[in-house]
């Protein structure tokens, strides 16, 4: 079934080169030469809206009509999915992928620069579009991601890609879109041994606010040196900066306990920074904080074990539903880089614990757009919009269903080969199977 | 004695001007009630035949006479008016008759009690280990013990150390000590698993070889090695294996096997096996596990507790230990801080109100006990703990007879202590009351017949009546109230109350008073106290010098004890397991009808609709419609689906200390069996993800890993009962990038093996050492390690092997096949699907993941269709977890392969339910839903392989171990429990209570690759540390 899928695609796509045999010549494809309509299919749109037998059209990459009626324009192309599920593509909000390839080989790892603060730091300019493990996440919908850097306490700027790019400047999608600060963690230390040893002078938590209060000082100092126009030595630290103090910038605030996140919004108040959490396990606690503070939430992995052994065995999968009550601005992500392929199914159990559907989706597509800043051009299918479409034969949030036959980013039908349906080929091959 | 100048002589030492210590200091001022006329016990050293004098000999026989005491001979035998008397640091006779000597110096005791001073015998008193700086994680290994001369291969098997040779008196704790009540202990180096024997010594002020009363009175061990370097052992599974394997080669030693040659740790382990043996738990599952141990060699420990074995009181009787209970009772914890309270656990809180019922519980248990003060910070605090307990639930003749009578009989040194009864050690308190009684004050501790004071105010009661004449001046009556330690002075003149002030010193007293009411001036008077008459000189508010005397006229009567009387605290109740999720009573197995389910049947009937399955005694006995319930529980399954329970063929849930062994290549003698923790609140949650059994495994940290033990998810059980009865045994092997140490930096370049090639060499060494062994004869040293290796080559036990690329596999079918075994099941096995014919070939099973991958060099060709072709081309295969999380959601991860290769639904249900039972030999028992087999089976709120369902009951041998309505409701019952005892807390720190800052309770959580310390997913653990 997959090889005769992947025929359809390289047909459709006009690739022309027959069945794409290795990884290396699984190509990009190239801009949308001709209209396209995707009929007879389930249109989530991912603001919630659901149009049951609808239609899709995208015309030079953008979304041209969506609805119940949808024609085509003459001549466009029409492929009739016959009660497929479409979906805008989905959006990895936080992770290294092409910042590395093999997590525990040091000489693929390029998300981490030594030293504290690192404003400077551009992760586009490592994104390493020829990733074998981006295919993997493609051809499972997810089409776009922002790729961050960690590490240190202000660890460089993150920038929304596109998985289907010959380089990292096709590839970018928004350049520099946001600062990372990864907050200490403000617990003291858990082993009972450390523990008895602490001292004010080695008490982790003070520790942990000095750095805080470090990373404010920065930023005061910056504020200062923004506001005076000449300098006779340039700080590139405190240039990286402007983007942010502009508000064209996020701050994404990496944290997940609560004394963590009341400094976050503290941040915000200070600075007046537009301040996302990215983790928030304990989000829940103060969701109406968050709200009354208009800080938006990176939730990270629903498939995760309770923070305390006391909470309940399901709060990190309800955890969303919550946010959700309250009206808190969030999306769902997932640890890593390969592990993204499967960042539908966080939405899923988001769904089972409380989500409906279309917020669960919501919470994977235009929601994470929103919190990029990128909700003008995607995250939902609506006219206008980029056609960044992934297309499933059934409910993509369910494993059991979730099966993804075309994907389109900026109207280009994307090759959904990978190294892995390659070596799935080579050993049915082997063993002479079907 | 250190300063031989105190080696004093005569009554003319009381005048010496030299510089005096503290304690003769003190004892000087009790002269007062000693009426001794300037002899002081304890400021001479008694002589000793062999050293010689300087100076003039001072032989003495200490003989002294305690008169009209209340003496509490032992616990339940109580002297009113008696006398004791000693001589030469021994008891003489004790009892209401009793003449007293010519010679002896008469003590009046006259309203005080004398009991027998307390024996603590788990101390390192004058042993204390000096800690050096030990090895880094960082460091290269180091395979053998560091310890110079004939002794044993392990650094942490130290027989040979003997307390009687280390031991060295020290004034200043055995002062500590002496002032808690103690007057004996057992002392012995607290370090390392075998720490040789401990000393009985006194904690009188005198010289090693006095005070030492039995050089070698206990062998002790623990599971910890201490300031061991050496990497093995490298866990608690390990230490464990240590013990058993030692056992066995001092047993094998007895026959000096030459090729051997002097061991002198082996030695010494064998002397002391007549001795009595006392065993460190660190944990109440210790206890268990050290008892286990002992079992095995015929040695019934005394186990020193940890403090928290009264969570499991009926496991404690099932030893027949007799026990050390410590009495260091946690602190509150401060939880103002709403934030900072959130890390604390539950069970945390409960441990806290429940620790001071240890004891209680042992005594209701009938469990024999002492008591020490091992552990505590500030053994000042250690009888008010012992009234602590006794609040809690002890009896006062119970904690008496713990803290003398039995600590001595358990060390077999009833003879020398425990009681007041002839020829016993002079060892005994003074104390102005019942011991036990908050307001009663510990007066002096006498050690081998020689006094120590502890408090000196209040021995001499001068509070009474009395007659004062001022010459010149007034007449007044005398009024000394109060308490004997701190009296209190009010005058009556004609119909005034004056209310003045009387201090003593010695035998000097003070008194201080307006002449007359409203007079704003004072009165001074400074005197003596001989007896009842007292006199003295003073001036009167002019200035004018008085004398004066006072004349005893009436005794003090004391006022009625209006306190309130002490309630017994209110106290929550203990859970089964001891976590927030646990049990107040454990479940029972009852009969269930699950009526009208989508039942997924495992067996050729697949999946049914609308069908009942019926559960009784623990199995199930029908599957069909419309079954008549009979009194069994009715479950409703409209439209849910009933399939088998999950089984995880690779976890690690459940463990204690340590996953990995990783500290040598072949580890085969370490079981996870000993080391099971059923506290693991992931075994709950993985119910609650519908998973019934798991095959816990040793982690990956070396080619031939340690013994694995499949569990049922019987939450509540013991560590025995959560054991998967009567399965086959099974043995964890890993191959590949964490068996050569790849990823463990660049100080670990020297076990062998660092390449592939290396662990082709490992293995078959490993099975040609086995094969050697098992046809050596009769006399042979008996090796744990090999024994598990035998019963491979001979089909009785079966390899887990944890896999990444396919040269390993096949080279480790290769290994199996010219030693003639089969490899059962590789784990992981990433890239099974290259092989998947040569592993069908062998018969190898697979368990893997469905989809992990690139997180590693030897999984970058790791695909998510791996599972589905080895399936297609016939092997069996399982989907694992190998973590606690994913662990919960194993019916999705199955599903993948849906998604992934097209596998049939039900198919990959039985990835995750019935292959794995037949990978573990257990499928005649578990993974399908088949009348006969046992109820492990799960109720889910939608279809098993979406993911949107739920387990909402999850039943293990018919019990209901996961319901999650009632769920519901312990989720209420958390948050109440924890509301009141933070307030609670909060109380106490009101009160001024001492309270320790908020630290979050640990959640230990391991996966194959760790060494040490669990892997750090959570987000309260320490992340910055290996």
């Amino acid at each position: 079934m997959i090889s005769k899928n992947l025929l359809y695609i390289a047909c459709l796509a006009g690739l022309g080169g027959g069945r794409a045999a290795a990884q290396a010549t699984v190509y990009p494809a190239p801009p949308q030469q001709k209209p396209v309509v995707l009929t007879n299919a389930v249109i989530h749109v991912g603001n919630g809206q659901v149009i049951d037998h609808g239609s899709i059209a995208f015309a030079a990459g953008k979304i041209t009509a969506v609805g119940a009626g949808v024609q085509g324009e003459a001549g466009a192309q029409v492929i009739d999915l016959k009660g497929q599920h479409v979906y805008p593509g989905i959006i990895a909000p936080a992770t290294e992928l092409g910042l590395t390839e093999v997590a525990a080989v040091r000489a693929t790892n390029d998300y981490e620069e030594t030293g504290e603060l690192n404003p400077s730091v551009r992760a586009i300019v490592a994104y390493n579009t020829d990733s074998k493990v981006i295919n993997t996440l493609r051809s499972n919908g997810i089409l776009l991601a922002q790729t961050a850097p960690e590490g240190g306490l202000l660890s460089g700027t993150s920038s929304v890609v596109q998985l289907d790019a010959w380089n990292w400047e096709d590839a970018a999608y928004k350049a520099d879109g946001g600062q990372h600060f990864f907050m200490p963690k403000l617990l003291p230390s858990s082993d009972p041994f450390r523990a008895a040893q602490q001292t004010p002078a080695n008490d982790r938590v003070k520790e942990g606010l000095k750095k805080i209060e470090q990373v404010r000082t920065f930023f005061r100092e910056a504020q200062a040196y923004i506001s005076e126009k000449k300098h006779t030595e340039t700080n590139l630290k405190f240039e990286a900066l402007r983007p942010l103090f502009a508000r064209e910038q996020k701050l994404f605030v990496h944290c997940n306990l609560v004394k963590e996140m009341l400094l976050a919004i503290d941040f915000a108040k200070e600075f007046g920074f537009e301040v996302v959490i990215v983790g928030g396990a304990d989000s829940w606690m103060i969701a109406d904080l968050l709200k009354q503070h208009h800080i938006a939430v990176i939730l990270a992995q629903p498939h995760n074990l309770p923070v305390m052994q006391d909470d309940d065995v399901d709060q990190p999968y309800k955890t969303a539903a919550q946010l959700q009550k309250a009206g808190v601005l969030f999306c769902l992500s997932n640890e890593g880089f390969w592990q993204q392929r499967n960042l539908m199914f966080e939405a899923g159990t988001a769904s089972a614990y409380g989500l409906s559907k279309e917020e669960a989706l919501s919470a994977i597509t235009l929601n994470t757009a929103k919190i990029l800043g990128v909700d003008q051009r995607t995250g939902s299918l609506e006219p206008g919009k980029d056609a960044n479409i992934a297309v499933s034969a059934g409910d993509i949030l369910d494993m059991k269903s979730s099966k993804v036959t075309h994907a389109f980013i900026q109207g280009r039908e994307v090759n959904l080969d990978d190294k892995h349906k390659q070596l799935y080929e080579r050993y049915k091959y082997k063993y002479g199977l079907k | 004695m250190d300063q031989p100048s105190f080696h004093v002589s005569g009554a003319g030492a009381l005048y010496r001007r030299a510089p005096v210590p503290t304690r003769i200091r003190s004892m000087r001022i009790k002269l007062i009630c000693l009426l001794l006329g300037g002899l002081l016990a304890g400021s001479y050293a008694r002589a000793q035949v062999t050293f010689p004098v300087n100076g003039v000999a001072d032989p003495r026989e200490g003989c002294y006479a305690f008169t009209h005491a209340t003496i509490i001979k032992e616990a339940g035998s109580v002297l009113q008016d008696a006398t004791l008397v000693i001589r030469d640091g021994r008891i003489v006779s004790a009892g209401t008759g009793a003449a007293i000597p010519q010679d002896a110096v008469v003590i009046d005791c006259r309203g005080k009690y004398i009991y027998p001073s307390f024996v603590d015998i788990y101390s390192d008193y004058g042993t204390e280990l000096v800690k050096k700086s030990g090895r880094g994680y960082r460091s290269p290994p180091q395979f053998l013990s560091n310890t110079k001369g004939a002794f044993g291969w392990n650094q942490a098997i130290k027989s040979e150390v003997q307390a009687a040779d280390i031991f060295k008196t020290d004034e200043k704790k055995a002062k500590t000590l002496r002032q808690a009540g103690f007057g004996t202990v057992l002392t012995h180096q607290q370090d390392g698993i075998a720490r040789g024997t401990g000393a009985l010594v006194t904690l009188a002020d005198d010289r090693e070889n006095k005070v030492m009363v039995q050089e070698q009175a206990a062998a002790l061990y623990s599971f910890d090695k201490g300031s061991s370097t050496q990497n093995y052992p490298g866990s608690l599974m390990g230490a464990i294996a240590l013990l058993r394997q030692t056992y066995l080669d001092a047993q094998w030693y007895k026959g000096r096997p030459a090729k051997e040659g002097i061991n002198l740790s082996l030695q010494s382990w064998n002397d002391q096996q007549s001795l009595p043996q006392l065993f460190e738990a660190e944990d109440k599952w210790d206890v268990l596990r050290a008892d286990k141990i002992g079992d095995e060699f015929g040695v019934q420990y005394i186990i020193k507790a940890h403090g928290n074995e009264y969570q499991r009181m009926p496991e404690m009787a099932a030893t027949k230990a007799s026990f050390i209970l410590p009495l260091d009772f946690p602190q509150a914890v401060d939880v103002e801080d709403p934030n900072d309270a959130r890390f604390v656990a539950l069970s945390d809180l409960k441990e806290w109100e429940l620790a001071p019922t240890e004891p209680a519980a042992f005594e209701k248990a009938g469990i024999p006990f002492c008591l020490t003060a091992a552990g505590m910070k500030d053994v000042k605090q250690f009888l008010g703990n012992v009234r602590k307990a006794i609040d809690y639930g002890l009896s006062e003749q119970k904690a008496l007879d713990a803290l003398t009578k039995a600590p001595a009989a358990f060390i077999k040194a009833s003879d020398k202590v425990g009681t007041l009864d002839a020829g016993k050690l002079a060892n005994f308190l003074i104390t102005s009351g019942p011991l036990f009684e908050d307001s009663t004050i510990l007066f002096q501790n006498w050690v081998q017949g020689q006094r120590y004071t502890i408090n000196e105010e209040g021995w001499t009661d001068i509070r009474g009546t009395y007659t004062l004449t001022l010459t010149p001046g007034a007449t007044y009556t005398l009024l000394v109230q109060g308490k004997p330690a701190a009296p209190s002075l009010s005058l009556v003149q004609q119909k005034d109350t004056l209310k003045g002030s009387i201090a003593l010193d010695d035998k000097l007293v003070r008194l201080a008073f307006p002449p007359a009411r409203g007079s704003a001036r004072t009165l001074r008077l400074s005197g003596v106290l001989s007896g009842n008459a007292w006199s003295g000189n003073g001036l009167d508010t002019s200035g004018q010098p008085v004398k004066w005397n006072a004349v005893f006229a009436k005794a003090y009567t004391p006022k009625p004890d209006t306190a309130k009387k002490k309630t017994s605290p209110e106290l929550g109740k203990v859970y089964y397991p001891f976590n927030g999720y646990g049990w107040e009573s454990l479940p029972k197995q009852q009969d269930i009808l699950v009526r009208n389910a989508t039942v997924w049947t495992n067996e050729q009937e697949g999946k049914l609709e609308n069908t009942d399955v019926l559960i009784r005694n623990g199995k199930i006995a029908q599957v069909g419609k419309n079954l008549p319930a009979g009194s069994a529980r009715v479950i409703d399954g409209t439209g849910k689906h009933l399939t088998p329970g999950i089984i995880d063929e690779h976890s690690h849930i459940a463990i204690t200390r340590g996953v990995n062994e990783g500290t040598q290549s072949v580890t085969s003698e370490v079981r996870i069996a000993d080391v099971l923790n059923p506290d693991d609140v992931n075994i709950y949650r993985q119910l609650s993800g519908g998973v019934t059994s798991s095959h816990l495994l040793h982690g990956s940290a070396n080619t031939i890993g340690g013994q694995t033990q499949l569990i049922k998810l019987r939450w509540g059980a013991d560590a025995e009962a959560l054991k998967f009865a009567g399965w086959d045994p099974f043995i964890k092997f890993a191959l590949g990038e964490n068996v050569k140490q790849s990823n463990w930096g660049e100080s670990q370049r020297s076990r062998f093996p660092q390449t592939r090639m290396g662990v082709e060499q490992v293995l078959t060494d490993a099975f040609t050492r086995a094969r050697d062994y098992e046809k050596k004869g009769a006399g042979k040293r008996r090796d744990l390690e090999l024994d598990a290796l035998v019963e491979i080559l001979n089909h009785k036990r079966f390899i887990t092997c944890h896999s990444y690329v396919q040269s390993e596999i096949n080279m480790l079918l290769h290994v199996a096949d010219t030693f003639g075994f089969t490899v059962n099941t590789f784990t992981h096995i990433l890239e099974g699907y290259k092989v998947a014919d040569k592993m069908k070939k062998h018969g190898a099973g697979a368990s893997t993941f469905s989809d992990w991958w690139a997180y590693k060099m030897e999984v970058q060709d790791a695909i998510p269709y791996n599972a589905s072709i080895m399936q297609r081309v016939g092997l069996t295969v399982a989907i694992n977890s190998d973590d606690a999380e994913m662990a919960r959601r194993l019916n999705q991860e199955a599903a993948k392969s849906v998604k992934y290769g097209d596998m049939a639904e039900e198919d990959a249900l039985k990835m995750v339910t019935l292959n794995p039972a037949k990978l573990l030999h257990v499928a005649d028992r578990v993974g399908s839903i088949k009348p006969g087999k046992d109820a492990d089976v799960v109720l889910w709120s939608d279809h098993p392989l979406s993911i949107y369902a739920k387990a909402e009951k999850t039943i293990v041998d018919g019990i209901v171990y996961f319901d999650r309505e009632h769920d519901q409701e312990l989720r209420q019952r958390i948050a109440a429990e924890r509301n009141r005892l933070i307030q609670k807390m909060l109380g106490e720190k009101k009160k001024g209570a001492p309270v320790k800052k908020a630290t979050p309770t640990r959640e230990i959580l391991w996966n194959c690759e760790d060494m040490q310390s669990g892997h750090q997913r959570t987000l309260i653990n320490d992340s910055d540390e290996l």
